[in-house]
């Protein structure tokens, strides 16, 4: 019988092999999938995984990558410090949204007046809406003992019904013809989220996921927040006795976390969404968390987990285009890919042994 | 647009161009481009535009390629999408949701060779058109039908969210249902949704308890069919597609999104080299609105006068907002004989006069 | 404003709550177990599109339901196996189970778009159904309203009343306790977990084979997160959790009613109000503690 022994310190040989193990298998499975469906499975592997970076438009969709993985990015570093706590946050949607709504309502009360303070105020709006939609499940842990992966969840709902409320009634354009939606900040130029380089993909949401990343690092390297997060993830009744002070730090998980996301919110209707429409929230929020557990809660593996995710994204678009691969197969794909990589991590910790354990 | 946004769109322009040159030279038949708000699964708005791309497939057959890409929201993924159209060679895309107007506008400036149609939309250019439905005529023959077939005078309606569209829908059925029938009432529930079967399943359970014997629905999903047909003697009308699995009852007839046609006369065009902007609102007329076999139910003398509207409608010789109307707070919309133009149609945010409702905000 | 009769809400209610109710009571096991299974609305459209093609293969609704519970907890083994055995994160984990899912039955689902299902008839129930006022109100329905409630009061007997619910109980609380003791943790928590996906499973074939009925892609349009929102708002307790997917149904069906009636509702805030109530809950009743290993990785150090 084959049994897991856990291994007395994660295994970094493992940690380095196991994502690649698990794309291999992926592309095994999701091959004979694409050939089930009566595809030729090399080409659409290849369309996935290879023509996003290298095929004849990758001078396109390689920016691409990183727009569609800046949000991803920012929300999931945000997330990793709470939950290397054991502060689980899966309310990130929902402040990914307010953060939006804050932010684009503090563009909409200012237009059309065209200043540089503007952003900067957007920027400071987005933060805060998440901060706070973040801290609220924060709050009512510490206060009243109420677990946060529920009411953060729960909050999602009650922000995508506001977000409804404000797309079809406060924040609706104007001149939009009575559709739902506010007006295209991405053509206000004061609120404009752009390209910081034309062609790429660079836009100041891109900026701040990389320098979270940055920041995440040295938060965990070197901070004592960082070794606090750590010791209390670790040992939550130890950590108390060292010093650290759980409710406190459950604030500043949750609010950080909060904040990161609604900050990417803020960058998504400022830049490549442009505007808030009922339809804004798209998931980011719940992808994200899937990201952060990939990159093994880890900033730089967030960062790489992030573009990969990405990269099934935009390869599973051109392989819709090319191949007529339906979306369905992709998300199936997708699915596979989430679960070899989750579960192949196991052997990152733990040594698989044959034979009956010792009493 | 400012000059700072307009000199990076150029420069992001002359990079796309840069890549383009690429994609044009291995051109071979036409490619035309689909790009869907759902899945091509929904039986509904999404699934009927992909039955146009088949038809437009079948019609040319080897002569053009089409492609399509499913379930794209109507955010930043839009635009990656379109652009990803164009690179891969497309030489015409129709975008098939209002919420992929601005994402088209954008990538349709930057790839002035490419020929864009955005549905229900209002922005255009050289090389961007749009196109949308007059359904408002179809729902005109519904309101005169339901305003004929009900004893309780109270019909239903299922909107999805309010916006003219659906407000001009709601408009057109009940004013010609009060004319054939001067007590009738109407109800509206708006369900909050594009799709969402079992709240429209929902929604036509409220209207068929508050008594509505004829329900109406904006929304995609044989669920009010099915609600209706377990109710026993409520009337219904096909949407979106035929719904002719509930005919004869409780389905009566039916409004049909019919975008075939206009896809394959676009694409003619395109091959031609005829093709120009346009700014198109189809009717009954040009066969966009289609109207879905009359059954039985409806007695014989009725269907009569439902032909004589679709047939007046059809011909031009009647709109179904000619004058008077009022507005719901009493004040006068249109002067007698006056008709409305499409601009008012399309900001359409009130109800007419006789709709005891308000419009949520 | 011409009336609402209570009798037929209430009659409407029961059926809008069916799906949620039998969804949250299959979760309501998996985390008594002490396992956090985010992926219900994944295994509650696979569940619809399984159902929907078993009944229009067979033209049995009953085998159609007994498809559902079978594709149902056959996704939410996938589930099982990653964090049970693979103890891979079980937040993730569920999440990916619900992208998985939403695929998984688009593509299965794909020749069944716009096809007709088997008639799920109403159980008639001779005498009871002439009853008035509680004959039209709580004896008119098809089998699988009143499943859904005799599920919730066999989980309680089972929670409450029994060894194996002792056991399972046991396990959620404190696995590594548990486990001390002899009961085999995983065997425990796969069989709640499989529990968990046949319900969710019958609850989406639910909306395909009754409720709407028709396949059509993303048709539980977020159905199994309601579902999860319940389990909380109950509490973990199986009384409360008929109570809660009626308040929810409930808010639903009256906005609804209101409107038909003629009556301004404020639907979008209206819509906020039951997630507002569940946090109330959580925060009001200290007592309904989640299970104490909810969520957590077990692994058995020998």
């Amino acid at each position: 019988m084959i049994r897991l022994e856990r291994r007395r310190e994660p295994s970094r040989g493992w940690a380095l092999a196991t994502p690649f193990i698990a794309v291999l298998l992926t592309m095994l499975a999701g091959g004979l999938l694409f050939a089930a469906l009566g595809k030729d499975p090399v080409e659409a592997i290849r369309t996935i995984f290879w023509d996003p970076l290298f095929g004849p438009y990758a001078g396109y969709s390689r920016p691409q990558l990183l727009v569609k993985a800046a949000p991803l990015i920012l929300i999931a570093t945000g997330l990793s410090l709470g939950f290397r706590a054991g502060i689980w946050n899966i309310g990130a949607e929902g402040q990914y949204i307010v953060g939006a709504i804050c932010a684009a309502a503090v563009a909409l009360a200012a237009y059309p007046a065209e200043s540089v303070l503007l952003f900067p105020a957007m920027v400071l709006a987005g933060a805060l809406g998440g901060l706070l939609w973040g801290l609220i499940p924060g709050v009512l842990r510490v206060r009243f003992g109420a677990n946060e992966v529920l009411t953060s969840l729960m909050l999602v709902y009650v922000a995508e019904a506001l977000l409804a409320a404000m797309a079809l009634g406060l924040l609706r354009n104007p001149e939009g013809r009575g559709f739902p939606g506010s007006r295209n900040l991405a053509q206000y130029p004061s609120a404009a989220n752009l390209e910081i380089l034309p062609g790429s993909g660079m836009h100041w949401g891109v900026v701040a996921a990389l320098i979270a990343v940055v920041a995440a690092q040295v938060i965990f390297a070197r901070h004592q927040l960082g070794y606090r997060i750590r010791l209390t993830g670790a040992a939550p009744r130890a950590a108390v006795f060292a010093g650290v002070r759980p409710g406190l730090l459950v604030l500043v998980c949750m609010g950080f976390s909060g904040a990161l996301a609604g900050l990417a919110g803020m960058f998504e209707v400022a830049g490549p969404a442009g505007r808030l429409s009922i339809d804004f929230g798209a998931g980011y929020g719940f992808t994200a968390i899937i990201v952060a557990f990939l990159g093994r809660l880890n900033p730089f593996g967030i960062l790489a987990a992030g573009l990969l995710m990405a990269l099934t994204y935009i390869g599973g678009e051109l392989a819709q285009m090319q191949l007529a691969l339906p979306v369905a197969a992709i998300q199936i794909f997708q699915g596979m890919l989430l679960f070899f990589l989750l579960g192949i991590d196991v052997l990152t910790a733990y040594r698989p042994r044959i034979g009956k354990a010792r009493a | 647009m400012q000059r700072r946004t307009m000199l990076k769109s150029a420069a992001a322009g002359a990079v796309l161009a840069g890549i383009a040159t690429v994609a044009a030279a291995q051109d071979d038949v036409p490619k035309v481009g689909f790009i869907y708000v759902g899945p091509v699964g929904d039986l509904g708005w999404s699934y009927q535009h992909d039955q146009g791309r088949q038809q437009l497939q079948e019609h040319f057959g080897d002569e053009i390629e089409t492609v399509y890409i499913e379930n794209v929201p109507e955010g930043p993924d839009a635009e990656r999408v379109l652009t990803q159209l164009a690179l891969q060679g497309a030489d015409l895309i129709f975008a098939t949701s209002f919420g992929f107007m601005e994402a088209t506008n954008n990538v349709a400036q930057q790839f002035p060779d490419v020929k864009f149609e955005h549905a229900t939309g209002y922005m255009t250019s050289d090389n961007l058109s749009v196109y949308g439905s007059r359904f408002y005529e179809g729902r005109a023959v519904e309101g005169l039908i339901a305003g004929e077939l009900t004893e309780s005078n109270i019909i239903g309606y299922i909107g999805s969210y309010p916006i003219p569209e659906v407000i001009r829908g709601i408009n057109s059925s009940f004013l010609h249902a009060q004319k054939v029938n001067p007590d009738v009432e109407m109800r509206i529930v708006w369900a909050y949704s594009w799709f969402d079967p079992a709240a429209e399943a929902e929604a036509a359970q409220a209207l068929i308890d508050a008594g509505a014997d004829v329900v109406l629905q904006h929304t995609d999903s044989t669920a009010p069919q099915a609600a209706a047909q377990a109710a026993g003697d409520v009337y219904t009308f096909g949407q979106a597609s035929d719904m002719s699995d509930y005919a004869p009852m409780p389905r009566v007839t039916s409004i049909i999104d019919e975008w075939g046609d206009y896809y394959i006369e676009r694409t003619q065009a395109l091959i031609d080299g005829t093709w120009e902007t346009s700014d198109t609102w189809g009717g009954i007329d040009s066969g966009m609105v289609g109207i879905g076999e009359m059954t039985d139910a409806i007695p014989q003398d009725v269907r009569d006068e439902a032909q004589d509207l679709i047939d007046r409608i059809a011909s031009g010789e009647y709109h179904p907002f000619t004058g008077p109307i009022n507005k719901a707070d009493g004040t006068q919309w249109l002067a007698e004989g006056e008709v409305a133009t499409d601009e008012q149609l399309l900001s359409m945010d009130f109800y007419v006069e006789g709709i005891e409702a308000a419009i949520p905000d | 404003m011409s009336g609402i009769d209570p009798v037929i809400l209430l009659a409407q209610l029961m059926v809008v709550a069916t799906p949620i109710l039998l969804a949250a009571i299959g979760e309501l096991v998996v985390e008594r177990a002490g396992v956090l299974n985010l992926g219900v609305e994944g295994m509650m459209i696979t569940g619809a599109v399984c159902g929907f093609a078993v009944g229009v293969a067979t033209g049995s609704p009953l085998l159609g339901f007994a498809g559902a519970a079978l594709g149902g907890a056959l996704v939410s083994m996938i589930f099982g196996l990653l964090t049970q055995v693979l103890l891979s994160n079980q937040v993730a984990t569920g999440l990916a189970l619900t992208l998985f899912g939403l695929g998984l039955s688009a593509l299965i689902g794909q020749g069944y778009v716009g096809l007709r299902g088997p008639v799920v008839p109403d159980l008639y129930l001779p005498l009871l159904r002439d009853i008035p006022v509680l004959g039209p109100m709580l004896f008119r329905h098809d089998a699988v309203v009143y499943l859904g409630l005799g599920l919730v009061v066999a989980v309680w007997w089972l929670l409450t009343r029994t060894r194996a619910g002792l056991i399972l109980r046991a396990v959620g609380e404190n696995h590594d306790a548990a486990h001390a003791l002899g009961y085999h943790v995983v065997r425990v928590r796969l069989m709640a977990i499989a529990f968990g996906g046949a319900c969710a499973g019958l609850g989406g074939a639910y909306l395909s084979l009754a409720r709407v009925p028709q396949w059509t892609e993303g048709m539980t349009a977020g159905a199994g997160w309601i579902a999860l929102a319940i389990v909380v708002f109950a509490s973990w307790r199986p009384g409360r959790l008929v109570i809660g997917a009626y308040l929810f149904g409930g808010i639903t069906v009256l906005q609804l009613n209101l409107q038909a009636a003629g009556v301004r509702v404020p639907v979008e805030y209206l819509q906020m109000s039951p997630y507002l109530a569940t946090i109330l809950v959580l925060v009001l009743l200290r007592a309904g503690r989640a299970p104490g290993s909810l969520g957590k990785t077990f692994h058995a150090a020998q």
